[in-house]
């Protein structure tokens, strides 16, 4: 398919529907209504389901009833939309059924504000909703990854049977860039006769599935428990994905970052490469599996003396950068947040103090 | 090389469709492009604008301070971004509704009285379209045959109002020509 101009917005609606999700529920919060502006068009052309939750707490329990109902299902939302559907996330986990949660950042805390923010990173990689559970955590950088990550997200979903969510952030959302979709997947979910909680006449397994996140038996909550933590360790085995820039080079500073933030570090260690200095980048595209040994080999490599994380955030992700360089070097942090995102002339001004 | 253009105006003149169509129109001749709005909170009337990244290779930062050209459609905008252009780059001019000039003189000033032009066309609605061509044909960063056709594809489904927009179009390119 040739390449076409979307907003990063639309162009998750449009990766969702080929990647064969014709449930979509949503409740409108900028900066990514034009995900169910786009929906609203797209998913009866494709006999799907739309459906405007009347609040996002409600929004999270259809999309745990479609999901334990063994249909391809999603939801987008912002910032305070996402903590309300907190709980529901985590009864999904629990629950163990497939669900795509997209959420595309804005400045917090409360209302906050709508620009461009990376604020959520401890409630998406640290729970957000109660209990031992995790979620699966992508980052995309731009409208293509943003894409890729969409329709991935479903079948990681369906793997791993839990709650994946894609973090974007307001920039990611509102910026048009050349897409190209890749081919549909249109499938239904892979192991679904496993659990879903309908369809026994289409079903292979005949065993009645239940849906459920009460387990008053201590014995039961812990099997459950252990089987969510075996999962999440598989993740960690199977899962994680990151990028180097510059890496190659005899870098003496290496800098974390992702999604939008690291584009412009990107533009700034091309510029400060002009000036002859070697900067690295490690960028995680999941954010939960953390890239571990990535950034923990990348920290040490002997030309590097120093670690900077470079959010839009006062300062998240740096503490699993911290946790994984195990004091080998010393991790610093520069970030904004408040929608300015950082220039690439203030990130060079920042780097070279470490120099 | 890397070139990007700020598009400026008021809500309602169109400049996120101009933009757009400029981005499109570069994504057609393969270069990587960004079309990069400002979406904070606005009111309508108020100012909007937004910026287009063409680039040759894969774009890294997508917000841009000072961007190589400005295509300003009202005054609040050429106030606003004058000074931030970079040396040499075009600052195109409104004058139908700016009456005053670029306090720069290391750039390229282009006075394009787009909103005349569009009445004369046929309606103000396509002033947008003219400062669009005016400006393409100046900087010189896409085909101007590519851009006028994917401009005839964005208003396939208004018929009726492409012979008012193609008419705009080469206006617009015949006052950037004369100046």
């Amino acid at each position: 398919m040739a390449k076409v101009l979307m907003k990063g917005n639309e162009a998750i609606g449009e990766a969702a529907i080929r990647a064969g999700c014709l449930n979509y529920f949503a409740y409108p919060i900028t900066p990514q209504s034009e995900v169910a502006e786009y929906l609203v068009k797209r998913m009866p052309e494709v006999g799907g389901v739309f459906l405007q939750g009347e609040s996002e707490v409600a929004v999270g329990y259809m999309i745990f009833g479609a999901a334990g109902a063994g249909e391809r299902v999603m939801t987008t939302s912002s910032s305070p939309g996402i903590s309300l559907m907190s709980e529901a996330i985590s009864y999904i986990a629990a629950a163990q059924v497939p669900a795509v949660f997209v959420n595309i950042v804005r400045g917090g805390p409360g209302l906050g504000g709508i620009l461009p923010s990376q604020g959520d990173y401890f409630q998406a990689t640290k729970g957000g909703g109660h209990g031992d559970y995790r979620l699966l955590v992508l980052a995309p950088d731009g409208v293509q990854e943003a894409v890729e990550m969409t329709m991935k997200a479903f079948d990681l979903a369906e793997k791993y049977r839990g709650p994946v969510m894609i973090m974007g952030d307001g920039m990611i959302g509102q910026m048009m860039e050349p897409v190209e979709f890749p081919e549909d997947l249109k499938s239904e979910p892979s192991n679904k006769d496993d659990w879903a909680s309908n369809g026994m006449s289409t079903r292979k397994s005949k065993k009645r599935n239940l849906v459920r996140s009460l387990f008053l038996d201590p014995k039961e909550l812990n099997e459950n428990n252990l089987a969510l933590k075996a999962k999440y360790e598989q993740m960690k085995r199977e899962e994680v994905l990151f990028e180097g820039y510059n890496t190659d080079s005899d870098y003496k500073v290496l800098i974390t970052s992702y999604g939008t933030m690291s584009r412009v570090c990107k533009t700034a260690i091309d510029m400060m490469k002009e000036q002859g200095i070697e900067i690295g980048l490690l960028r995680p595209k999941t954010l939960f599996p953390f890239p571990e040994d990535a950034v923990f080999s990348a920290a040490t490599k002997q030309s590097c003396k120093n670690v900077i994380s470079i959010e839009m955030s006062m300062g998240q992700m740096v503490e699993d950068v911290e946790r994984v360089v195990k004091g080998q070097r010393e991790v610093h942090f520069y970030g904004e947040c408040g929608g300015d995102i950082p220039t690439p002339e203030k990130i060079i001004e920042v780097i070279k103090e470490l120099l | 090389m890397q070139t990007e253009i700020k598009f400026a105006g008021f809500g309602g003149q169109g400049i996120l469709l101009s933009a757009k169509l400029l981005a499109y129109a570069a994504m057609k001749q393969d270069y990587f492009v960004a079309w990069v709005p400002s979406y904070g909170p606005e009111m309508r009337g108020g100012t909007a604008y937004c910026t287009v990244v063409i680039s040759d290779k894969r774009i890294g930062s997508p917000i841009i301070k000072n961007p190589s050209h400005l295509v300003a459609m009202n005054r609040p905008s050429l106030e606003k971004f004058d000074q931030d252009v970079k040396p040499g780059g075009i600052i195109m001019i409104n004058s139908s509704l700016i009456p005053s000039r670029s306090e720069r003189d290391d750039i390229i000033e282009l006075i394009v009285p787009a909103n005349e032009t569009a009445i004369k066309a046929g309606s103000v609605r396509a002033a947008n379209i003219v400062a669009l061509s005016a400006f393409a044909a100046k900087a010189n960063i896409v085909d101007l045959d590519l851009l006028k056709k994917c401009v005839k594809e964005e208003f396939a489904a208004k018929a009726k109002i492409i012979p008012l927009n193609m008419t705009a179009f080469d206006a617009g390119v015949a006052i950037a020509n004369n100046s």
